[in-house]
This record gives structure tokens, sequence and C-alpha cells, in this order.
């Protein structure tokens, strides 16, 4: 089995998603002879042609609303916005049209499209290249927003992304892309949307959150661990459908839980979460919820953003302060 | 100097206000206007019945498409059945030409989703309410069809207002660049709500906005359906054959108010509206008809009483239409119930029970 970059994960994805069924067309910007500005386009045009993998001109509406227009006659369009802060044209498409077309028509027409895109800092890119929307995007009825945490599961869960009748976005955590490997198998498997992955498990805290955040949240249940304290840590990789199931389960066996994620703490998902467990486990609670976000500010530029960024030492501070509840 | 390009925009007018037929385009058969006669006379009735229900309170706010009749029902006659609308809230004669029951277009215009639900052209776009948004679904559309080698048209309809927004021009310019079997209806009926079209461009027509995106553009007389037939149809068979995108302006007028919710005396004068009812649609086609033998007195009678017939049994049925389970409104939101809306379901079926029980 091959070790792969989660860049490669979704380049072997889009390929075999493309392998096996001809309705999978992939649009976007630079996607074709330059393989997108991350690669994860690359080698796709040359394998499947110009019908396959089409470039567009720089128009992020239209990429959308083509994506929907394409979607609504049953094909399989997989659209790539080069990054987070140049997708919120897209914002129209989804709102008023993806995520509504199915129930506004009672079901005659539904919108299979996928919108990929790279989130999130960390990688000192510059302004408008470090965004995380998923909140954003979480709360529109109608759409399923997806983020995976490792390379297997981005191979899995682009591929459920793809075959999903609905729409859904795909963002893919920019500082993952290259940051580690694992093994991937090309089974042509999917993982399910809507569905929490354990990614360590622990006793004492469940330790939440998704993409990136969970580099620094890995690290930070290994010091734990080291400090005597078992951390659970639980993947949320799709925000919409939402877990819950899961996420509770861990809640109510560890009695506390952090949050953790890069986007701006107000209005963010983790205050979704936070209060799913406030109704639901509060009677398993031995402390308040923890949440540990970006802060309420535009991302800063790469001088700064290392300090905005939740990190593992403040993850570990964060826990240790919950610990102290008894 | 030398001139680097250089453009410009034809004019078709066959029908003119007064019902004279000028060097008529080839091919010209006058039996096919019958039946578009009936539609454009049906879709001003229809237009008239839903107003009057929206003022007794048994309809929401409706916008009238009174003088546009021959711009929607031209248009629609000449896209095959196959051939996909996009259209916007305005198009009323066009829904009724490709099979859209009054039933359904009421039930949209009462807040009923159902309305969308049609049985007729299945894969036809429902109303896109959010100006111009639709244009890029046009451009997917035709991007299916071509990809899958069907000869099929993708027919997206807007305003003159919507032409101002980016959505529009971006899907000019990839509908050229992809040569995409895609034909942008512009009805520039004069006005954006209280905004005149000269405000909303200081182009000379709209017809030209194609020429940034390397396609054609034609403006027709909009209210004479012989012109609307004729440069939609060859739009429409241009595109069919492979050879891309027209953006198509029919000069038209909105003699009403934007919608019922509007009052269209404040922006306005009495005379401009006056004026635009002698260029309306219906008639000058009626007077050629006439003049040509193939309508009488007693065809327009007949009419008439047939449309009101119609009307009232569609109205009955509208009205008659029990309305929506509550759970309706999770059940079609995703091909399948996410957990979440689960229990939401749940609760909206206790209250159901509760109202009828
Ligand atoms: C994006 C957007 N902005 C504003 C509105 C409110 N609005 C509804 S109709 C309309 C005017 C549209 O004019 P035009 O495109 O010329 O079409 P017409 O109503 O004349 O048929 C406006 C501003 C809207 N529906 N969508």
């Amino acid at each position: 089995m091959a070790e792969l970059t989660l860049l490669e994960a979704v380049n072997l994805a889009l390929a075999r998603a493309l392998e096996d069924d001809p309705d999978v067309v992939l649009i976007g910007q630079d996607i074709g002879v330059n393989g997108g500005v991350f690669r994860a386009t690359g080698g796709l045009l040359a394998r499947f042609g110009e019908q396959r993998v089409r470039d567009t001109p720089l128009a992020e509406t239209v990429i959308a609303a083509s994506a929907v227009g394409m979607a609504v006659q049953g094909m399989k369009p997989v659209a790539e916005i080069q990054f987070a802060g140049f997708m919120y044209s897209c914002f129209d498409q989804l709102i008023n049209h993806a995520g509504r077309l199915r129930t506004r028509t009672r079901g005659r027409l539904s919108c299979p499209m996928v919108l990929r895109t790279p989130v999130g800092g960390g990688i000192h890119a510059p302004e408008h290249h470090s965004e995380s929307p998923e909140g954003w995007l979480s709360h529109i009825p109608g759409i399923k927003v997806v983020t995976p945490a490792s390379p297997a599961s981005a191979y899995g869960l682009l591929l459920a992304a793809i075959r999903d009748p609905d729409p859904v976005v795909f963002l893919e955590p920019t500082r993952l892309y290259r940051l580690l490997k694992e093994p991937v198998e090309d089974d042509g498997v999917a993982l399910p949307l809507g569905r929490a992955f354990v990614r360590r498990e622990g006793t004492d805290i469940s330790l939440i959150g998704w993409g990136a955040a969970l580099v620094e949240v890995g690290q930070a249940a290994q010091t734990l661990a080291e400090q005597g304290v078992s951390a659970e840590v639980i993947d949320v990789a799709s925000l919409r459908p939402l877990d819950s199931e899961t996420i509770l389960a861990s809640v109510k066996k560890t009695g506390r839980c952090l949050i953790v994620h890069e986007a701006p703490r107000l209005y963010g998902a983790g205050a979704e979460i936070a209060a799913q467990i406030a109704s639901e486990a509060l009677m398993s609670l031995v402390a308040p919820v923890g949440r540990l976000a970006g802060y309420d500010t535009v991302m800063p530029l790469a001088r700064l953003e290392d300090d905005y960024l939740p990190s593992a030492a403040r993850i570990v501070d964060a826990a240790l302060g919950l610990m102290a509840y008894r | 100097m030398k001139t680097a390009a250089q453009f410009s925009v034809p004019y078709f007018q066959f029908l003119d206000a007064r019902g004279e037929l000028a060097e008529p385009p080839p091919g010209l058969a006058l039996n096919a206007l019958i039946p578009v006669y009936r539609t454009m006379a049906f879709t001003r009735a229809f237009d008239a019945r839903a107003v009057a229900l929206q003022r007794t309170g048994q309809l929401r706010t409706f916008p009238s498409s009174l003088g546009e009749e021959a711009a929607t029902v031209g248009l629609a006659s000449v896209m095959r059945a196959e051939d996909v609308l996009l259209p916007t809230y305005r198009e009323t004669g066009a829904f009724l030409w490709r099979g859209v029951t009054p039933v359904e277009i009421f039930l949209y215009w009462a807040g009923d989703e159902r309305g969308s639900c049609v049985a007729g052209p299945r894969e036809d776009f429902p109303i896109s309410v959010p100006i111009a948004s639709h244009c890029g679904h046009a451009t997917g559309v035709a991007a299916a069809f071509q990809h899958r080698k069907q000869a099929r048209v993708a027919v997206c309809v807007l305003g003159d207002g919507a032409t101002s927004k980016g959505d529009f021009y971006e899907a000019v310019n990839l509908a050229g660049i992809w040569r995409l079997p895609t034909v942008f209806v512009v009805i520039n009926n004069g006005w954006a709500i209280s905004v005149p079209a000269a405000r909303q461009t200081a182009c000379a027509t709209f017809a030209q906005k194609a020429i940034a995106g390397g396609i054609p553009g034609v403006q027709a007389d909009g209210n004479d359906v012989v012109a609307v037939r004729h440069v939609v149809g060859q739009a429409i068979e241009r595109a069919r054959s492979g050879d891309g995108p027209t953006v198509v302006e029919l000069l038209s007028y909105r003699l009403t108010d934007h919608t019922t919710a509007d009052d269209a005396r404040r922006y306005r004068s009495a005379e401009e509206v006056s004026a635009a009812w002698a260029e309306e649609p219906l008639v000058r086609l009626r007077k050629l008809l006439a003049r040509e033998g193939l309508w009488a007195k007693a065809d327009e009678e007949a009419l008439i009483a047939d449309n009101q017939a119609r009307l009232e049994a569609a109205v009955a049925e509208y009205l008659a239409t029990p309305p929506q389970p509550l759970t309706s409104i999770v059940d079609y939101l995703y091909a399948e119930l996410p957990a979440e809306l689960v229990a939401q379901r749940a609760e909206l079926a206790a209250r159901e029970g509760g109202h009828h029980g």
C-alpha cells in the first residue's frame, strides 16, 4: 500500500472517481496543464482529457453556478476554488440554489455537486489565503460540509462526497497537504459522511476538533498522556450532517471536553457542538464545556499567524484547566 | 489609426404596432402563429386572474407579465420539449407554453413548493428569484449537454436589470469560451423596479453586452412575436448545431407594476405607459391573423370563453388543494434524512398530529 500525502490522496480519489464514472467532471482555475495551484489535479488532464478536466476562466461565481447546472443535469461536477478566501462569491450559489433546489422543487431536481477548496492557516500564505469558513458553510441548510484530517480519510471522504446525491463542500486543510504521509489503498471504498472518527481513545477528557487542528490536538493528547491525563480525540470530519452521537457518547464517557478549531470562536461551529453537549450531556459533565478557537479577528499575516492558531501547548493548558474540576 | 475590432448589433422587426407584416422572415408559416396567439391571450387572462386573486388575499405577491406575452410565449414556442428553460419570475407565458399548469403556477405564488415540482417540463429550472444568479446554471446545463453530445439547448431568460450583475457576464464569457449551447434572452421591459433601462447601463443596447464575451448579440422588437420567434429560433438552432451561444435582447415594456407590492405611478408617467399600450403585442398579432383570414370575431369570443372556463377550473382546483404536510419542510432537504433532522421531523409530525387531531 502506498504511503501518500493528503494531496496525493485527493488526487488519487479524483482519478478513481473520473475512472469509475463518466459523468464526473472537474472544473476550476488552473486545474488542467498546471494541475491546480497545489497540484491536486496533477496529471489528470493528460489522463482524462479536456472534456473531463476543464480549465475555467477566473470567475468563481460561474464556477459554482455551472457546477449547479451540471449537477442538476445529473452530472457529477467537482469544482475547485483555489483558496477558501476566494470562495465567498460562491456562497450565493450554495445558499440560494445548491442547498435548496431539492427542497424547493419537492424532490424534482437535485444538486449532486462537490466544491473543493483548501482551507485554514499555517502555511504563511498571503492575505485571504488562510480562511476557515466551515462555520458559515455549516449553517447552510441542504449542503454537506466535510473536512478530512488525514490522507486516508481524505481519499475515502472525497469519494463519498462525489458519490453523494446532495451538494458537498469539501474543505481540504492546506497545512496538511504535504505534512504527513499515511498508507492509502486505492480500493474505491468511500468513508461514510456524517460520521465522526475516534482518533484516540481516552477516559479523562474529550478533545474535539477537525481538519488541521487535529495535528496539535494529537500532540496535546500525547503530552497529556505523559502527564497522566487520558484524552480521547474526536475527529468531527463532517460538520454537516454532524455526528452528535459519537461526540456525546465520548463526552458522557469522559465528563470533560475541549473543542478546538482555527476559525474565530464567536458563532463558530464549536458553539453548536458546545450547545449540544450542554443540553444533551449536562449530567455527565464535571467541568464546563471548553473551547479553544482562533481569535475573533481576521486571520493575521504570516508573522503572527502561529500565535493565532491553537497550539499544542495552549490545548494542553486548556485541558489541564478543565482537569482541575472534580 | 487602425481599427482593432468592429462590431454591430442587428435589429429585427417584422410585425409593426399596426399589425402590418413587412418582408416576413423566410419560412414563416402564419398558421403556426395561431397557437402562439392563443397562449399569449391565455397568459394575459391568467395574469389578470392572478392579480385579482392577490387583491382578494388568495395569492401572495405576484409579478405580472402584462405586455410581455410575445417575448415569453414567443421564445418558448421555438424551444423543443427537451431543451431546458432557466427562467426568472416574469415568464408565465413561457411556463404555460411548455406545459406548466395554471394550478402549479398559482400554487407557487401562493407560497407552496409543489408549484415548483411541475409535472410538465421536468428538467426545466424553477423560478430564480436572486437576480441573474441562474445565468451560470445555464452554462452548467449546456456543458452537460455538450459533454453527453446531446443536441439540446439551455435557454436562460433574464431582465434588463439582471445584465448589470457580474453573474451574467461571467456566464456569457464562459459560454463563449466553451462554445456552449446556450441562449441568453434578455427581456428589456424598460424598467428594473423603479430604475429605467438608461440607468442600468450606458450601452446603447443590452445585446451588445455579448460582444465582451466574444459571442453574437442581436436585438428584436419583443412585442413582435414573429421577430421573437425568428431571432430566438435562430439562436437556438445555432446553439444546437454546435456554433455556440448568443445574447438576444427583446425590446418590450412592463405595462403594469413591478409586482402586486409595487406602485409604478411613483416613478413613471401615465403618458409613457399609455404610449407603450399602443405598442403592445397581443392586438398587433390579432390584427395580422384577422387580416390573413386566420382569426375571426367568433374565434376570439370562443377563446375568451374557453380561457375563462379553464381559469375558473384551475382556480377552483388550486383553492381546493390541501396543504402540504408540515414534515415536507425537512423531507426533501437531503436525499436521506440526516440525524440532526430526525428529531425535528418528529416534532413537526407531532405538531401536525395536534393540528388535525
Ligand atoms: C440579487 C437581487 N437583488 C435584488 C433583488 C430584488 N429585485 C427583484 S426584481 C428586481 C428588478 C429586476 O429587474 P429586471 O432584471 O429588469 O427584471 P424585470 O423585473 O424588469 O422583469 C429587483 C431589484 C433580487 N431579487 N435579487
